[in-house]
């Protein structure tokens, strides 16, 4: 069974990685004159890590560097990695913000672990809150080094010259010089620490506005490379041959007629069973004339898997982080309130599908190894590189083309390891680009889980007890964002039968699947509207103001649904995100289920970037509409049933409801990360809508498989 | 292998390929033409859209063989000397597209569905539509590029796009 965490963003390294110590490169040389900053000693970094790294060793080194250059050009480096959540614009408006030089002139290197600073991977939307004022902290060190050069030249106070449009200005003389101008072309390092100065929000020129995505004309015209479209002198291109299922064991291969085919050459190297062929249409028929078999032990269905999870717990059925709140109290309250509930949910594995499937091109030089490949942690695949081939991680680089997304599903190295693999062997450089049918059965799944939940209310609408217990999908978004005296939320770690791992908002989907329904049942049973409901026992004031929001746009309560037709509302808080979300559903007599409008209201403070925020706040949403209705991984004894688009249905155009976003601006309030919440309140909204439309509660996730309600 | 003489982008390439390779690999294998991306191999997602003689194709369904002798226009063959063409440029000013990879395949389909429906009504955008997947969500925004682009092509007169 796959160790893979089900919760990265929570236990970073359950797979073994080590940390090597990162060498001064040579990078440092060839950056030439200019300035170069770096930052140490953030108090941030040890943040972003958390507590929970474990044995590994913090980084002592920085966390991203600036330079700039002769001409005047901003160079920023960041391990970052953009994956279609457009930080590459939105970090880089940040700094030119406190840089106080136009946008484009920064060019933002990420990902390359030869050219930036080790980070820990880009998930958990952590890159705003955490890259962001890194950067925002060095491009205002920047500014000051400038400013303090320049003041000595002119022989004057730093304190009377102005930064603007990359010039250093004395108002008092007229004088003015370039960036680049003011370093003389000289070697300039400074490494600064401490936190020096920041623009608030409320003065930005170029944060807090629409810039758009800086490559966008690389995207339109097809020029733009992806991982996939990497190409090396002299590339060959991989095939892995499949075991028939999960824990398969080789039992034979023959290898003959592959073998005869031109160019072909198969690889066997321990439990890798491969082909690499001058052309990739050449490998796949080549891979499938290999005729192996394989032992593959009986496994569980997906028909089973809710009677399986709570019937073997792991770890003894606790999580590592305690529960919160106690049984005791929930009990004691239960019996004594009004109004008593007890429900149980469920949510279906599903897969990431990212379009552009797992990709890696793998070259050897020697000992030294590069790999291109997609992943959303450009270390940890170094890492993992590193110690399947045994070599310092010092020998590997790995770059990552900003890819083809990945929400969550590109965290490991699998594809790199196979590629390397394969190079290794054939003495050449190896593309391996994984079928849609490998990425929808070897990547990993979001975890499915099954959530029981009790609850106790009194006639009034208050709400007196919960409890929440989450089996297998994870603890992200679980505790209960209400007011309630006696409460225990836990989340259940159980044994699980598929590959599972991050996906966008981790189990915070199914945890507010299965919270906001339940509310939802609890408003009824008192006979409240379930947004006054919300309201009645709801003190915290960020997620009061999306749902007034949320609401007052969508026109709830102003009117009733026509016959058929049905309105829900959802939300909820996760990673410094505020979501609240509308639906409306119509349902025809025979069941036939269509998604009319979704209004999703969402805060995250000062927004750096409106039109990449709603774009991803409103792709969220539509992402999350096929795990409410739809999207299910169907398996059976190792083997997953519906491995292509054809037959696992994601959202498409015919899908589409009306979609509304509507940004909250907290200028005053820093920024946090948009790429994951804004999935949360789709598919509780949808379910709470179809009671609305048809008094039928549906609490298995998907809802309505074949676009029927619970067929 | 055999020897195919392909009419790429209004140039005469040859290339040498299996007969019944998929023009998807040729194009992007044997002729550098990465635009054209894979995303499922079975006609399933629109991410290899191409034209074959003015008509959209998945290039993944389509053999070498079955291509040569048809006129073939990829992503890269769109714009002229660098100006784009009403579509493209539309997707830019909409911002329709977060990772982008579906963007090659939205943008042939798009210019195949306002050349037969200058005006889209909203059913003809999805019909034409449905079979491009944007995994990332971007269909709104996809949908308000094509209005934009339709606009556009009206008060111009013109579709910017050869065959
Ligand atoms: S790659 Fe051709 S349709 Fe998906
Ligand atoms: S923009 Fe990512 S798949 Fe469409």
């Amino acid at each position: 069974m796959s160790r893979i965490s089900s919760e990265p963003a929570q236990y970073p390294i359950r797979e073994r990685l080590h940390w090597f110590e990162l060498p001064r490169r040579d990078f440092l040389k060839l950056c030439g004159g200019g300035l170069l900053v770096c930052l140490s000693g953030s108090p941030l970094r040890a943040q972003e890590a958390g507590g929970h790294f474990g044995e590994h060793e913090l980084p002592k080194e920085i966390g991203a560097w600036i330079h700039i250059g002769p001409d005047g050009a901003v160079t920023v480096f960041t391990g970052k990695v953009e994956v279609g959540q457009n930080i590459r614009t939105s970090l880089a408006q940040l700094v030119a913000e406190e840089l106080r030089v136009g946008f484009n002139t920064i060019t933002m290197v990420m990902g390359d672990t030869d050219l930036t600073p080790w980070d820990m991977g880009t998930f958990g939307s952590r890159s705003t809150p955490t890259m962001g004022p890194i950067l925002r902290n060095m491009a205002s060190a920047a500014r000051q080094v400038l400013t303090e050069t320049a003041a000595q030249r002119w022989n004057t106070d730093p304190s009377r010259l102005s930064a603007g449009d990359g010039r250093i200005t004395n108002p008092a003389t007229g004088e003015s010089l370039g960036y680049g101008e003011i370093t003389r072309g000289e070697k300039l390092t400074r490494t600064v620490s401490g936190d020096p100065p920041l623009t608030p929000a409320a003065e930005w020129k170029v944060a807090g506005t629409a810039v758009p995505k800086v490559n966008g004309r690389a995207f339109v015209t097809g020029k733009h490379r992806f991982p996939s479209d990497i190409s090396r002198p002299g590339m060959l291109f991989g095939k892995i041959v499949r075991p028939a299922g999960f824990h398969g064991t080789l039992v034979s291969a023959d290898t003959s007629q592959a073998e005869k085919m031109p160019g072909v050459q198969v690889v066997r190297d321990a439990d890798l069973l491969g082909v690499v062929a001058p052309g990739s249409w050449t490998a796949e028929q080549a891979a499938g004339a290999v005729h192996a078999h394989w032992n593959v032990p009986p496994q569980i269905s997906n028909a089973e898997l809710f009677s399986y999870l709570p019937a073997h717990p792991e770890n003894a059925g606790r999580d590592d982080s305690d529960a919160q709140g106690s049984l005791a109290a929930v009990e004691k309250t239960l019996a004594g309130s009004e109004v008593k509930l007890q429900q149980q949910y469920t949510i279906a594995y599903i897969a990431h599908a990212p379009l552009e499937p797992r990709a890696a091109v793998a070259e050897w030089n020697g000992n030294q190894l590069t790999v291109w490949t997609g992943t959303q942690r450009p270390f940890g695949v170094r890492d993992e590189l590193a110690e399947a081939f045994r070599i310092p991680a010092t020998q590997v680089r790995v770059i990552m083309p900003d890819m083809g997304s990945g929400y969550g599903g590109k965290h490991t190295g699998e594809c790199a390891i196979e590629a390397a693999r394969l190079a290794k062997a054939a003495g050449k450089p190896v593309k391996l680009i994984w079928t849609r049918e490998e990425e929808f059965t070897w990547a990993y799944f979001r975890p499915a889980g099954l959530i029981r939940i009790r609850s106790g209310a009194e006639r009034d609408g208050k709400l007196t007890a919960w409890e929440h217990l989450n089996y297998n999908s994870g603890p992200s978004g679980i505790d209960i964002p209400y007011d309630v005296s006696a409460k225990l939320v836990e989340f259940r770690p159980t044994q699980y039968p598929l590959r599972q791992g991050s996906y966008r908002g981790l189990a915070a989907t199914a945890n507010h699947f299965a919270r906001e329904s339940h509310i939802d049942e609890l408003a009824h049973a008192v006979g409240m509207d379930p947004l006054q409901f919300r309201l009645r026992n709801l003190s915290n004031d960020r997620l009061r103001v999306v749902f007034q929001t949320a609401a007052e746009r969508f026109g709830w309560g102003k009117s009733k649904p026509a016959a058929g037709v049905g309105y829900g509302i959802a939300g909820g808080t996760e990673k410094g995100g505020y979501v609240a979300t509308c639906a409306e559903v119509e349902v025809d007599p025979a069941g036939k289920i269509r998604l009319r409008r979704i209004v999703q209201a969402w805060e995250c403070g000062a927004i750096v970037n409106p039109d990449g925020l709603r774009n991803q706040v409103m792709g969220a949403a539509i992402q999350g509409l096929g795990g409410a209705l739809f999207e299910s991984i169907q398996f059976k004894d190792g083997r997953i049933l519906n491995p292509h688009f054809a037959e696992y249905r994601v959202p498409r155009f015919s899908d589409m409801p009306e979609v509304e976003v509507i940004l909250v601006n907290r200028k005053d309030l820093p920024s946090a990360g948009a790429g994951e919440t804004g999935i949360v309140g789709v598919a509780p909204a949808i379910s709470n809508a179809i009671y609305s439309a048809t008094a039928k509660r549906l609490r298995d996730m998907p809802m309505a498989p074949g676009a029927m309600l619970g067929v | 292998m055999a020897r195919f003489l392909l009419d790429v982008n209004g140039a005469k390439l040859p290339v040498e390929a299996p007969g019944d390779e998929p023009l998807l690999w040729v194009l992007r294998n044997r002729l550098d033409l990465m635009g054209t991306k894979y995303g499922c191999g079975e006609g399933q997602c629109g991410a290899c859209t191409v034209f074959l003689d003015g008509q959209p194709a998945r290039s993944c369904q389509v053999t070498v063989a079955a291509a040569a002798g048809s006129k073939i226009i990829t992503i890269e063959g769109l714009d002229q000397n660098g100006v784009l063409t009403p579509v493209q440029q539309a997707f830019v000013d909409e911002g329709a597209f977060q990772c982008g990879y579906c963007t090659s395949g939205m943008i042939l389909s798009a210019t195949a569905l306002l050349r037969e429906h200058p005006r889209p009504t909203q059913q003809q955008i999805i019909d034409a539509m449905d079979g491009n997947v944007c995994r990332c969500g971007t269909y709104p925004r996809i949908v308000a590029a094509i209005r934009r682009a339709s606009q556009r092509m009206a008060t111009e007169g013109s579709s910017h796009v050869q065959d």
